[in-house]
């Protein structure tokens, strides 16, 4: 026990960027989680995972046409897209579920299929199917994270936090009862669309830490174990923004000290987090 | 309808209808300020649909719904059928009759002393105040729509709109929320309810009864039992509540 806990101050003391990551891997899990309490609440936990695959497809295209910053065109494409399916609710051509399964599944296709093709310009390495796998399930060590990507999650999580912070009670009202919220002289549609901005953001921005096929995790389930044990809108938020903290702190420090990758360690502790909460729900249910 | 003064709520000429079927056709109404509407009618007749149009929530197929008398939905409160997802939202009775204050304020993030204030106020007037660090999906239905109509009377200061609001609940939970309801159209709140329960007339002063895409009856209470429109089952439920 010692000995790990010597190898995490030893890591955390001797490398800056350990803790640079632990910094923006936290504020990362912390804005995904404040969402997903909506999210999840909306009925919209798979809005996640469809962004997710849009946002694989989008950094293929960056990639392919040698964007440096590829977050000038992976946000924009998801936040449209994000915009596009919280909207297809009403009159779509194509029903909810069924649209955002096909968005999905195109743009995981199509997405492997430029990286594919374009594989031979420079900005892919030699090793394609690594690269594949880097983006769908996260960086395998943390310390591959390079600087800038650091700011700019760091820059964009705290925008989302302070974004749900000041409409709080906004976002409650959306969620718990949208037409009263609309007949009753809310704006609505403003606030629909600021918070399908804000879900693309932390889709994008998780995608760093856990890869594409993992950010659903990020989102929904701090929100579902805090449901098994509090009863207000409020305690839940607060509980899923703690398990978040503390699932993400664990997750990152084991992956260093193991050496596994951190996206889907990650997920394993937020798994272990939820069967916790889960039988301390039941148990206080119970007693 | 024929009013003195500026009608609160103008439809004229309206055609509704929802997935891809018309319920209502060349509808005109008005309502008065102070009036207690009820809107009767079978179900699928419409009449959701007719009180989310008045609420400008859907667009009217054609026809217009007006608003005078400078309301806007700011003074509007809105007491709606439950939807799925509120059976297992984690809020407390506290948080739902607050959101019932944001509609008419402006960006400021959080409440003030006299909004909590006024949400108190509201659990009190209709006896949920004991509840209010409570889960509002573990109360009962009597309960839930009285958490609802709190909400509804902190949204509304000049109307309210009560969609089915006794649907499900048992006779003594409905007759006592129908004294509620008499208890806010009394402090000069204009009432607008939609209902299928006869029971309710004791509560109105005017009825609206649609049914084949027509309005059957459209005036006072008083005409309304000697029209022969109600259900078959009217005469047993006149004067109650």
């Amino acid at each position: 026990m010692t000995d790990v806990l010597g190898q995490i101050g030893y890591y955390l003391t001797e490398f800056t960027f350990v803790r640079y990551a632990m910094v923006v891997g936290i504020l990362i899990a912390l804005c995904s989680s404040l969402l997903g309490v909506t999210l999840v609440l909306k009925r919209l936990s798979f809005i996640g995972d469809g962004l997710s695959h849009v946002a694989f497809g989008a950094t293929a295209i960056a990639a392919a046409i040698n964007l440096s910053g590829n977050m000038l065109i992976v946000l924009p494409i998801t936040v449209l897209s994000a915009v596009l399916l919280l909207r297809s609710k009403q009159g779509a051509v194509i029903k909810g579920d069924a649209a955002l399964a096909m968005i999905s599944v195109s743009s995981l296709a199509i997405g492997y299929l430029i990286m594919n093709v374009f594989s031979k310009s420079s900005s892919f390495s030699s090793n394609l199917s690594a690269d594949v796998c880097t983006t769908l399930f996260g960086s395998t060590s943390i310390l591959t994270l390079s600087e800038s990507d650091v700011i700019v999650c760091a820059a964009m999580s705290v925008a989302v936090i302070a974004v749900f912070l000041f409409s709080y009670h906004r976002i409650f009202s959306l969620t718990f009862d949208e037409d009263f919220a609309a007949a009753t002289g809310g704006r609505v549609k403003a606030y629909n669309l600021l918070l399908a901005a804000v879900i693309a953001v932390v889709i994008v921005v998780a995608m760093n830490l856990v890869g594409a096929l993992l950010i659903s995790a990020l989102v929904i389930f701090p929100a579902l174990s805090a449901m098994r044990v509090f009863r207000s809108f409020k305690s839940v938020t607060i509980c899923s923004v703690a398990v978040s903290a503390i699932c993400t702190t664990v997750g990152i420090l084991a992956s260093i000290v193991v050496g596994t990758p951190v996206g889907s360690t990650i997920v394993a502790v937020y798994i272990v987090g939820f069967g916790m909460l889960s039988a301390a729900g039941s148990i206080l249910r119970r007693s | 309808m024929k009013r003195i003064g500026v009608p609160l709520v103008a439809c004229r000429d309206l055609t509704l209808g929802y997935e891809g079927r018309t319920v209502v056709e060349g509808l005109s109404f008005t309502v008065g300020e102070g009036d207690r509407l009820i809107v009767f009618g079978e179900n699928g007749s419409g009449k959701s649909t007719l009180m989310k149009a008045m609420l400008r929530l859907t667009a009217p197929l054609s026809g217009t719904v007006e608003y005078g008398g400078g309301l806007s939905n700011k003074d509007i409160g809105y007491l709606p059928q439950q939807t799925s997802a509120q059976k297992d939202f984690p809020a407390s009775v506290r948080e739902v009759v607050r959101s019932g204050l944001l509609g008419r304020r402006g960006l400021r993030p959080y409440y003030d002393k006299a909004e909590r204030r006024a949400a108190d106020d509201a659990m009190d007037r209709f006896g949920i105040r004991a509840l209010s660090a409570r889960c509002y999906r573990e109360l009962s239905g009597g309960q839930q729509q009285r958490v609802l109509l709190a909400r509804a009377m902190c949204a509304g200061r000049r109307a309210v709109f009560l969609d089915e609001p006794t649907a499900g609940l048992d006779p003594q939970a409905t007759a006592e929320f129908y004294a509620l309801v008499k208890g806010v159209g009394d402090g000069g709140v204009t009432v607008v309810m939609v209902s299928h329960d006869m029971a309710a007339v004791g509560n109105a002063t005017h009825i609206l009864h649609i049914g084949g895409k027509s309005a059957l009856y459209d005036g006072p209470v008083d005409g309304y039992a000697e029209s022969g429109v109600g259900f078959p089952t009217a005469g047993l439920g006149v004067g109650t509540g």
